[in-house]
């Protein structure tokens, strides 16, 4: 008889398994089995919690103890106090209560709601939530149609940066005609600081198994295709032995649940270029061609992998298709605003106190999401911008707080929904540095093969390095503002035509930053440090010679007990002498 | 792993409902609105057979398949001449306590009072004036 009374969940997300939640979890094992507990209590690898900013997390049910920062060290206490005395080890804490966290309140885990529950690599677990049953009923009860009109019910839209109707996407495919489809599950995620794909595929792979089975099963494919880069080695892994667990259950390969639906799934691994998630590049990538991407239309659901109509999605847009079939097109549209239905996965970063991964209802507020969930700026500074929507979006001022969140409300700040990427800016921060750190990402991954793209980008780059340094014109505005619109309008995919976005949005936003720069030859955040200029305040200065012995060039002169000063020419602005003084006489403007 | 194939959905269900017990504990913590069962385990607890109290109230739970229940470990509650002590938490209601708890009275305390909503009236510890 099963005499387990408690389980601890350990996350076993890449954010944590990197701050030894492993060694944890063969820590714990080691505690309950010298105790001579291990017919009570399992110890279970989880998926990403999305705290990640206290990871390691251990959660402890059923009393729904949520643990934070745990080392190894800590399984002592951790099994000694509460799981023998049934004492809540206050110092792992997060706040006063066991169970009430702000991060988590305002949440709402449709595509994630199995991260941190289940073992990952367990398929009886995924089963026990409800597993295939969507496509259990979508195989005996229901035509490709029906499908086809839920997912159109729901409004689901797609989660790889577009929006685009997921329905209308299968409906296309299902009616192109062809003897041969594929469905694609696009896990390139190519976004600095986007994780969501990752954590998804991490701790809750069959979700995303099942739901490619059911797109194959609407849209007429026998056959699916997971691209996904090879830089997330522990999502590759967990999908695979996914895989080869459905098999072995039937619930991958031929006569699905006895039905005539026949159905596998392959992985395909990229190698982490950014313009691969572009999905006619991917599929190049695929057939082996160089990751280039091609004119449309034709589009995917008529010409795709190997010429064959193809239904391509995200990893979050597929996470959220067995919830769709299982409750409803009605209660998923009845999530959220008006055009943009469901929840949103963001991936939190930057400046900000809770770095993690949260999920929240299309239309929250932009500030409750940094403030209530994100806990704020860190360090007390002051919020400046968010940049959301990856390189391909812009950044969102302080003054914009109060917006919803949501496809068409993003749209209209200048930047847009993306992948989900949330990159919190504070005062440090400089505009005009940040649109040049994106747009050098994009100069960097553009892959060449159209002009605008290509040399474009890289003209406006080396104005904005010109500006950073001081070099820069008020004509060099215009230029700027020129040459992005011609490269929005010319450029093949939507790598090119939308690498201009975070220079446009920032100088849309922030436009004095960037006169600043050039008229007053001075970087306000002062980040540029070509710009900066260190002057030592005389009336501070006590003449300890500290600063000019510490001077790498050297190029500070003076004598004990005499007021020092600096040789601007010679200067680097390293700022030792500014860290180094003791009495604060060194001002940086 | 089973080599063996889901051949039906009906398989399939069957398959979820005897991988439930692998997660359960999980999902009952979850909930907002369940009933917890504490037994106090501390050495005074454990010393007087706690342990198989606790055994006995999983069993229970389990034969009776109940899911909205959670049976928790705590500490020394201070009445160690009662113990083993198990403490009754049902949503918007008193906790109710028990005192010198067996096995046999653990099945009984899931069986009236979990799934009966009866409180059994002669094993309460007297907690009157007491917090
Ligand atoms: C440069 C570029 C990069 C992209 N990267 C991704 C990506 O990493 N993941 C993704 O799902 N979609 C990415 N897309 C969007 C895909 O082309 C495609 O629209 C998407 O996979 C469709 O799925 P959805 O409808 O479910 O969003 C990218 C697009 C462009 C232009």
């Amino acid at each position: 008889m099963n005499r387990i009374r408690m389980h601890m969940l350990v996350c076993g997300g890449t954010g944590c398994v990197s701050c030894d939640s492993t060694e944890v979890k063969d820590a714990l094992v080691r505690e309950i089995m010298e105790h001579g507990l291990e017919n009570e209590v399992q110890v279970t690898i989880t998926g990403c919690f999305g705290f990640c900013e206290k990871g390691p997390i251990v959660k402890v049910y059923p009393d729904n103890v949520f643990y934070v920062r745990v080392s190894p060290d800590d399984a002592k206490i951790l099994v000694g106090e509460h799981v023998i005395k049934g004492r809540v080890v206050e110092k792992l804490l997060y706040g006063d209560t066991p169970s009430d966290i702000p991060f988590y309140k305002k949440q709402m885990r449709i595509a994630l709601r199995n991260c941190g529950l289940i073992d990952p690599e367990k398929i009886e677990d995924y089963i026990s939530v409800d597993g295939y049953e969507a496509l259990g009923r979508v195989l005996t009860g229901m035509t490709p149609q029906q499908v086809i009109g839920v997912i159109k019910g729901s409004g689901l839209g797609g989660r790889g940066g577009g929006g685009f109707p997921t329905g209308l996407k299968w409906e296309l495919t299902a009616k192109a005609a062809g003897d041969k489809k594929y469905v694609i599950c696009n896990a390139d995620e190519g976004d600095p600081g986007a994780f969501m794909d990752r954590s998804i595929l991490e701790g809750d792979p069959h979700s995303i198994l099942e739901a490619m089975a059911i797109a194959g099963y609407a849209v007429g494919a026998d056959e699916g295709v997971v691209y996904i880069r090879a830089e997330y080695p522990l999502a590759v892994e967990r999908l695979q032995k996914a895989i080869n667990q459905a098999e072995a259950f039937g619930l991958l390969g031929d006569h699905i649940l006895g039905s005539d639906f026949s159905f596998r799934v392959g992985i395909n691994l990229g190698a982490g270029a950014f313009v691969c998630g572009e999905e006619t590049s991917l599929m190049n990538s695929v057939q082996g061609g160089r990751g280039e991407p091609r004119i449309k239309p034709p589009f995917p659901s008529e010409t795709g992998l190997w010429s064959k109509p193809t239904s391509i999605n995200n990893v979050e847009t597929f996470a959220n298709i067995c919830p769709i079939i299982l409750n409803g097109a009605e209660w998923f549209s009845g999530i959220g605003t008006e055009k943009s239905k469901g929840t949103k996965v963001f991936a939190l970063a930057g400046k900000i106190n809770n770095v993690g991964l949260v999920e929240v209802p299309m239309g929250m507020r932009l500030g409750d999401i940094i403030y209530s969930i994100g806990g704020g700026v860190r360090g007390g500074k002051s919020f400046k911008a968010v940049q959301t929507g990856g390189p391909s979006g812009g950044c969102i001022p302080a003054s914009m707080l109060d917006i919803s969140i949501d496809y068409e409300s993003l749209s209209e700040t200048g930047s847009m929904m993306g992948s989900g990427g949330m990159i919190v800016m504070d005062e440090d921060d400089c505009m005009v540095n940040i649109a040049k750190f994106y747009l050098e990402f994009t100069v960097d991954e553009s892959c060449g093969k159209c002009t605008p793209c290509r040399i474009g980008n890289r003209r406006m780059h080396e104005i904005l390095s010109r500006i950073t340094k001081g070099g820069g014109t008020l004509d060099d505005l215009e230029q700027l503002k020129d040459l992005g619109e011609i490269i929005k309008i010319c450029s093949l995919c939507g790598l090119g035509q939308t690498a201009p976005n975070p220079v446009l949005s920032t100088l849309h936003h922030f436009y004095d930053e960037y006169e600043a720069h050039i008229v007053d030859k001075r970087c306000p955040a002062g980040a540029c440090t070509e710009l900066l200029r260190y002057t030592i305040i005389a009336e501070k200065c006590i003449g300890c010679t500290l600063c000019a012995r510490s001077c790498p060039v050297p190029c500070i002169s003076g004598e004990r007990k005499k007021v020092h000063d600096i040789i601007q020419e010679k200067c680097i602005k390293c700022g030792i002498c500014y860290k180094k003084c003791p009495v604060d006489a060194i001002e940086r403007k | 792993m089973s080599g063996t194939k889901i051949k039906t959905l009906d398989e399939l269900r069957k398959i979820r409902e005897r991988s439930k017990a692998g997660t359960k504990l999980r999902l009952t913590g979850e909930s907002g609105n369940r009933v917890t069962i504490s037994v106090g385990m501390a050495t005074c607890g454990i010393a007087a057979g706690a342990r198989a109290v606790m055994g006995a109230l999983i069993d229970s739970i389990n034969e009776n398949n109940l899911e909205n229940v959670a049976v928790v470990a705590t500490g020394c509650l201070g009445y160690c001449y009662a113990e083993p002590l198990v403490v009754v938490t049902v949503p918007e209601e008193k906790p109710v306590h028990y005192a010198n708890v067996d096995e046999d009275l653990a099945r009984k305390i899931i069986e009236l009072h979990v799934i009966g909503g009866e409180i059994i009236g002669n094993s309460q510890l007297i907690t009157d004036g007491l917090t």
